[in-house]
């Protein structure tokens, strides 16, 4: 026969291919027809996703080559990699910069698959499986940072652990179930390196595998045009008349576009994590050091934010409802909307709440970069009270802004923009507070403020207040009880009235 | 690929005796396949389930009852805490694992109102856990996260925390101060209503059981928000 003639290595295919048997269906896969417009740079964010999942699995096996995962060692590992073994820090920082990658394109792929309207009928069961995929995704994300195992990760941790707890009835079962223990320690470490290690991405490329074959069983989403509805009884036969008239083989006049993105994020993964280098660690994880402001990593900085502005009656409630709400509807979503009109210009609903929760996400993320509810805990030793505060001032009021610093004052309030932002700004307070009222408001707090009473003597509010009270602008005068004013010239005028009004 | 072994077995009846192939209808073979096939799946359901208990028991291992975790343990001598002042102190969880590195220390506040008076305050914020600072000079506790604030007893002065900072129970041995810890102090666990048998210093692990038993007054400890000085 032909046989003798064929090379090594196609005699080789011919062998394992008579066996395995997957040329006819990789052929028709990668032939099938997909509608012309779907061809387009909106449908490349799932591939990438797959791309991204793919290179931290490599970049995860590597390090796991190197990594310690118990609790007193896995930090020195980490410094091992970062400074002794050669281009340990990129393979870091290309794990570390993957994940940020990874979360943002799975998200930018569920945004547009929902505003797309790719989720209705049939490819219902898709959407849950991407779901189930982020939410995966998010926990690779949270149970990655905890690795890292530095303070952030341990205080993390114990965010964490204190949400639990709040369960009722079973929460501190709950809490030493997710610890592997009574506190955060060795066991703690190993549940999530189990997690993120073993279950985690088996379940997800399980996930990712089923999503895929979704997509070819079912074809890929048709561009959404207004006024075409999508109907259970016909939905199958226009869809395949709309591939048959239109469509366009997937390999390969339209994978390109697929195949050109998935390199340029790796490309912007690999250029990210060699110019911005690995994330941390930072300090050690040891519980003793205190002098710590523990923050979470970017994707769930939201949380925080969110977890900040919640007044505390309903605190417990909104943590454990609004999740249930949330997964609620996405997961339902396919069953509420599964029919009807795909295009963005039909659904004002869903377009308003795509930007709505987009828009708040984006809000609290940025509010969470600086958070402005966390007093500076170094800013009574660290800012400065800016010169022209304090220039031309008296002993006791300069005494003042001794006390103001002294007695972290500056740690919750600003002064020309230096220090904490838990409270009001200074700058000028005066204009708005009487002596009278900054005494009492120093005195007795309130409004958020803890009471100094306890922690100043009478001098130490004198020269206090009598800083404060200097904290106006040149051109405006302090504030002033009028009543008072009336009492103190009724007198013989042997005196200023009691209020500074130093320009 | 079935049938191919279908028929191997068959073979040696076919030969031993052919008419035990006619006595032998098809159907009687199907429905003993289908019966053993169910019989399978029943016995490996069985053996799953077999597997299943000591897997789920061996999961659920870290849960212990309240307060099995915990112990008293010795937190140094009186004489390192000195009357009127707010300390960090360390110690080493009752409970740790070779391995557990640094992470097996846990740190406490200790304040010494009077010379057999106590108050060991968890580090962990009673809103989500962050470790609190103490500054002495506005004798204020505060936390880095969201900014919660306590008073130097421990009571609530500003931010989202519900309550006051966590305590270890705490009494004097001697010349020792101890304290009952073991478990990272959270709601769950140091969140309790407020009863008669509750007091202070006394070990909380069965207070609902002394209850039962004696309703003894508390010893005369002061409770949190006193006003006495605490500047010195």
């Amino acid at each position: 026969m032909q046989q003798d003639s064929k090379h090594w290595y196609e005699r080789t295919y011919d062998w394992i291919e008579s066996r395995v048997q997957l040329a006819d269906f990789v052929r028709e896969s990668s032939a099938h027809p997909v509608p012309s417009k779907t061809a387009s740079w909106w449908y490349v964010f799932g591939s990438a996703s797959f791309v991204l999942l793919l290179l931290q699995i490599v970049t995860g096996i590597l390090l796991a080559t190197i990594y310690v995962p118990s609790a007193g060692e896995a930090w020195n590992s980490l410094q091992v990699l970062n400074h002794q073994l050669p281009l340990g820090w990129f393979l870091r920082a290309m794990h570390g910069w993957g994940s940020n990658f990874m979360v943002a394109v799975v998200l930018i792929h569920m945004m547009q698959v929902f505003i797309f309207g790719a989720y209705k009928f049939p490819r219902e069961l898709t959407w849950l499986l991407g779901v189930c995929l982020l939410l995966m995704t998010l926990g690779m994300a949270f149970s990655g940072q905890i690795l890292r195992f530095d303070q952030d990760a341990y205080w993390g941790l114990g965010i964490g652990a204190s949400i639990t707890s709040r369960m009722p009835i079973i929460g501190d079962q709950a809490v030493h179930l997710m610890l592997g223990g009574p506190i955060i320690a060795g066991a703690t470490l190993s549940r999530f390196f189990a997690l993120h290690v073993f279950v985690l991405p088996a379940t997800m490329l399980a996930f990712a595998g089923l999503h895929v074959w979704l997509v070819l069983k079912l074809g890929i989403n048709e561009w959404p045009t207004p006024g075409r509805l999508v109907r259970r009884e016909t939905y199958l036969k226009e869809y395949h008349a709309l591939t048959k008239r239109d469509g366009i083989p997937f390999v390969p006049q339209a994978i390109w576009k697929d195949a050109l993105f998935a390199a340029a994020i790796i490309f912007a993964v690999a250029f990210c994590a060699a110019v911005f280098g690995p994330f941390g660690p930072t300090g050690t994880p040891d519980p003793t050091i205190t002098q710590t402001a523990p923050r979470p990593d970017f994707f769930f900085l939201w949380i925080y934010s969110a977890l900040a502005f919640l007044p505390p009656s309903v605190e417990t409630p909104l943590i454990f409802i609004a999740p249930v709400i949330g997964l609620g509807v996405l997961f339902g979503l396919p069953f509420i909307a599964g029919v009807g009109e795909k295009s963005w210009y039909r659904r004002p609903v869903g377009v308003l709440t795509l930007l709505v929760v987009a828009v708040g996400l984006a809000t609290l993320t940025h509010l969470g970069t600086y958070a402005p509810w966390s007093p500076h805990m170094t800013a009574w030793t660290a800012d400065e009270i800016p010169d022209r505060f304090v220039h031309g001032s008296t002993p006791l009021e300069r005494q003042g802004a001794l006390i103001f610093k002294a007695k972290q004052c500056h740690n919750c309030h600003a002064l020309g923009g230096l220090g904490g932002q838990r409270g009001p700004a200074l700058d000028s307070v005066a204009t708005h507070l009487t002596e009278d009222q900054i005494i009492r408001q120093v005195i007795q707090g309130g409004g958020n403020m803890p009471a100094y009473g306890a922690a100043l003597s009478p001098p130490e509010v004198t020269a206090l207040v009598a800083f404060l009270d200097t904290l106006h602008p040149p051109n405006q005068l302090p504030a002033t009880d009028a009543s008072r004013s009336i009492a103190e010239t009724d007198k013989p005028a042997f005196k200023e009235p009691v209020e500074s009004t130093k320009p | 690929m079935n049938s191919d072994f279908d028929q191997h077995r068959q073979e040696p009846d076919e030969s031993a005796s052919a008419s035990a192939a006619i006595a032998a209808p098809e159907s009687r073979v199907a429905g003993r396949r289908n019966f053993l096939f169910k019989l399978s799946i029943a016995i490996n359901a069985f053996i799953g389930l077999l597997i299943a208990t000591p897997v789920v028991r061996f999961l659920l291992g870290p849960i212990r009852p309240k307060g099995a975790y915990d112990s008293w343990i010795p937190l140094g001598k009186l004489s390192e805490y000195p009357e009127g002042s707010t300390l960090l102190a360390f110690f080493r969880n009752p409970t740790t694992n070779p391995w557990d590195g640094e992470t097996g220390n846990v740190a406490c506040y200790v304040r010494r109102q009077s010379s057999n008076s106590f108050t060991v305050f968890a580090v962990n914020c009673a809103h989500l856990g962050c470790p609190v600072r103490w500054f002495p000079q506005s004798q204020l506790f505060m936390c880095p996260c969201h900014g919660g604030a306590y008073y130097a007893d421990g009571s609530r002065a500003a931010g989202p925390p519900e309550r006051g900072l966590f305590t270890y129970a705490s009494r004097v041995d001697g010349d020792t101060l101890m304290i009952q810890a073991g478990s990272l102090p959270t709601l769950a666990n140091q969140a309790r209503l407020k009863s008669p048998g509750d007091c202070p210093g006394r070990s909380s692990a069965n207070s609902n059981f002394q209850l039962v038993k004696e309703i003894a007054p508390c010893s005369k400890t002061p409770n949190t928000g006193t006003n006495e000085p605490t500047i010195g």
